[in-house]
């Protein structure tokens, strides 16, 4: 669903919004996957992104967003600088992915500690952007809501158990997708929330035993 | 929020209310807020609009590849035209300023984008200081926008990489068109007819800029979007309509979008873009930025 605000709007560093504002969102979408702002990155940036990403700050914007700055933030503009300071290794590469990607795509693959993620997105326009793949499993999280992600073992009542955590913290669910690469594989679920989770909330998803990890995702937009 | 601009007009015709508040109210059961909290969040938008249109004013902006600035400043103290000292030129001024501001990596607002984020203000704050209209109309100028931006945004796209100039420039024109004739007393059919006699008029307009910066010609279509805005306005108010639908106007421009050739899909591989000229200021400006 198109919100009003979301067209009147971000507040936003120029000078695009799908190609600065939207790629800042997927690089913050991105850290919270390693839950941090990561020691290295590659970024493989695939069409638009790709051909035009550098005189569009592109790549200050998902430098930036990867080290928890927000859209609106006037440090974009030196992030590359700063990401030094910061401690950030990160490689830019073009590439292509599958044909029916969209034309603003971009693939990274951070590590922090010992932690480590790949996560696929696309700038939709207007600063929206849709994470598509996360670590292999198709997915679609527009980081318009608090969303949890986690990967369990496909285990009876694994939804029920988890629902039963949110509610009994006091949180609605938005949606709740679960995604499987083969009957008895492991599930993907994404869980996308009104009220921001806590980290008590995603550690009580984490602690249970069928559950490989969990992740929160940021609200993102504006 | 509305899928259809027919329908939003249809239900406002028949609550007899204007289209802010039935945006503002369908925003508020969509997103479980208050008409007051997204009041809230539309006057700081406006504020963050008035401030780029004064700090792109002073005319001492220049993008980091220096293809574009300085612009604006020529129409507040350069020699004077045919429409000096009229709201025209002023909103022209106002668009130029927004846009030296964004391609500065300055802030501003997408509305819908960052490339078309020169019409509505320049629009808006434009008319409203010559008609001395309060905040609050602005207010609800800016829910008629975001309505139309949404349907825009289901029916066709908001993003040159999928539409071109049309989808950004154009819809920003769009937006402004409707949302100034609600502002200037015109009916709910009237801003139907002003959005889609603006929209008609860039129908087609590819996004070619140079190097793929949202700098040249980025700049100057917002100041030609608005005079397309303008003329929306205008005409819509002197009670012109349009015969086809504002829905079918803007299935036609997604529709354009989607099979426009890629080269003119901001790839810069297209249009002024691949000019022998916009190709060496390209090259000799990105060198530059590299160069920092």
């Amino acid at each position: 669903m198109v919100s009003l605000l979301d067209i009147i709007g971000p507040v936003m560093v120029g000078p695009s919004s799908s190609h600065t504002a939207g790629a800042c969102r997927l690089g913050l979408l991105a850290r919270c996957l390693v839950g941090g702002t990561p020691e290295r990155a590659r970024i493989e940036l695939h069409g638009s992104f790709a051909r035009t990403g550098e005189g569009h700050g592109t790549d200050k914007a998902i430098v930036g967003g990867l080290m928890g700055f927000r859209p609106d933030d006037e440090r974009l503009r030196t992030a590359l600088e700063i990401s030094e300071r910061e401690g950030l290794a990160y490689r830019f590469e073009k590439t292509t992915l599958a044909d029916d990607a969209h034309p603003n795509t971009v693939r990274l693959t951070l590590e922090r500690g010992d932690r480590s993620a790949v996560m696929t997105g696309s700038s939709l326009g207007a600063g929206r952007v849709l994470v598509t793949e996360i670590d292999g499993y198709p997915v679609e999280v527009t980081g318009n809501l608090h969303t949890i992600v986690l990967v369990a073992e496909d285990v009876k009542g694994s939804v029920a158990r988890i629902a039963t955590i949110l509610s009994e913290h006091g949180l609605n669910i938005a949606t709740l997708r679960l995604t499987r690469k083969a009957r008895g594989g492991d599930a993907f679920m994404v869980i996308e929330i009104d009220e921001e989770p806590t980290e008590e909330i995603r550690d009580a998803i984490r602690d249970l035993p069928w559950v490989r990890w969990a992740f929160r995702l940021d609200k993102v937009s504006a | 929020m509305y899928k259809s601009l027919a329908d939003a007009i249809r239900d406002a015709e028949a609550k007899q209310i204007s289209l802010a508040q039935l945006a503002l109210e369908t925003e508020a059961a969509d997103q479980g807020r208050t008409v007051d909290d997204i009041r809230a969040a539309l006057q700081r938008a406006l504020d963050v609009m008035r401030g780029a249109v004064a700090q792109g004013m002073v005319g001492d902006l220049y993008s980091a590849s220096g293809l574009v600035g300085g612009d604006a400043a020529k129409l507040r103290i350069g020699p004077a035209g045919p429409m000096s000292g009229t709201p025209f030129r002023d909103i022209l001024a106002r668009a130029l300023a927004v846009q030296e501001v964004n391609a500065a990596m300055g802030v501003i607002v997408a509305a819908p984008t960052a490339g078309g984020a020169g019409v509505l203000p320049a629009i808006l704050t434009g008319l409203a200081e010559a008609r001395k209209i309060p905040d609050e109309a602005l207010v609800s100028a800016l829910a008629v926008a975001g309505l139309i931006g949404a349907v825009i945004a289901e029916r066709a796209s908001l993003s040159g990489a999928e539409g071109g100039c049309q989808a950004e420039t154009g819809a920003a024109a769009a937006m402004a068109a409707g949302a100034a004739t609600e502002m200037l007393g015109g009916t709910p059919s009237q801003v139907g007819h002003a959005t889609a006699l603006a929209m008609q008029g860039t129908l087609g307009l590819v996004c070619d800029p140079l190097g793929g910066l949202v700098e040249l010609p980025c700049v100057f279509r917002n100041a030609t979007g608005s005079a397309i805005a303008l003329t929306g306005i205008e005409l819509a108010m002197a009670g012109v309509e349009f015969k086809i639908p504002v829905d079918e106007v803007i299935d036609v421009m997604g529709e354009i979008g989607r099979t426009m050739d890629v080269r003119y899909r901001e790839t810069a591989g297209g249009g002024l873009a691949a000019t022998p000229t916009g190709r060496r200021l390209a090259k000799e400006r990105l060198v530059q930025i590299k160069r920092g």
